[in-house]
């Protein structure tokens, strides 16, 4: 059998890569997605706790979070088509319309 | 020794493809890399026996939001995108920051790894299924945030509708 904190280790390293991706990347839709690396590491971490508490619990927050991914991407692509619309780029630094 | 084998090679697909998601310079290229880590996730809920978690993988994640995302990905291809520089003018202390997070995780799961002995064979309700036992919960001691999660997806369909569409004046 596989131990769990091997199945931790492998959230712990998705998750790094996902915040990379969140704070390196100028590209918005490559954000997003870092993001959704960042939601399918929490979720290997809540399946492999539900696995080792023998409770179902753990697997029913995952189908949550799956959910509340889904809502976020609907969501979020639509602010980047508005965006794209209005300032023709999809370049994070350079919508700074707040900033002076 | 099976469930060894299936895990790491796993592993290494999960952590190689995500690394190619956040390193293409081409957006649809990270799509199809995402697609990859994301089959690759369902299986790691495979071998942690969540069949119907594997399902729902595969139908609403590799299925759904990877479609939107690469019509998204489409609509607002820009070629001008690929020639400039694909990482912000911080990335050094982002990654420097993300190396120190990685290394205060690690060490914490290794800290604590004695806490957690081998996963059991899963021993939820040997009698149900998988997709049974996350039915009855889902329907009977989750009935009330079942309904949040359907209302959340409505608001979130509107608000995608409202914030996609066209201004007319």
């Amino acid at each position: 059998m596989i131990p769990t904190h091997y199945y931790l280790f492998l959230g712990s390293a998705l998750f790094t890569i996902g915040v990379v991706g969140v704070l390196t990347r100028r590209n918005v839709i490559v954000i997003l997605m870092s993001i959704e690396l960042i939601l399918n590491a929490v979720n290997i971490n809540l399946v492999a706790f539900s696995h080792y508490l023998r409770s179902i619990d753990g697997q029913i927050f995952a189908i949550f979070v799956i959910t509340d991914a889904a809502a976020e991407a609907a969501v979020g692509l639509g602010l980047i088509i508005a965006l794209f619309r209005n300032k023709e780029t999809v370049n994070a630094d350079e919508i700074d319309l707040l900033k002076w | 020794m099976l469930p060894q084998i299936a895990f790491f090679t796993l592993s290494i697909i999960v952590l190689t493809s995500a690394v190619m998601v956040i390193t293409r310079r081409n957006a649809v290229h990270s799509v199809i890399w995402l697609i990859v880590t994301l089959f690759s996730v369902g299986g790691v809920f495979l071998t942690l026996h969540a069949q119907f978690l594997f399902a729902v993988q595969v139908i609403l994640y590799v299925g759904g939001i990877m479609v939107l995302f690469l019509f998204v990905v489409m609509l607002v291809n820009l070629d001008v995108s690929l020639k400039q520089a694909q990482f912000s003018r911080q990335w050094h202390v982002a990654l420097a920051t993300a190396i120190v997070l990685m290394a205060e995780l690690g060490y914490g799961v290794y800290q604590g790894h004695q806490a957690f002995p081998l996963a059991q064979a899963s021993g939820i309700a040997p009698s149900m299924q998988n997709t049974e036992a996350v039915a009855l919960a889902l329907y009977q001691d989750y009935m009330l945030p079942v309904e949040i999660a359907s209302i959340l997806l409505l608001v979130a369909m509107v608000g995608a509708v409202i914030m996609a569409q066209r201004k007319f004046e």
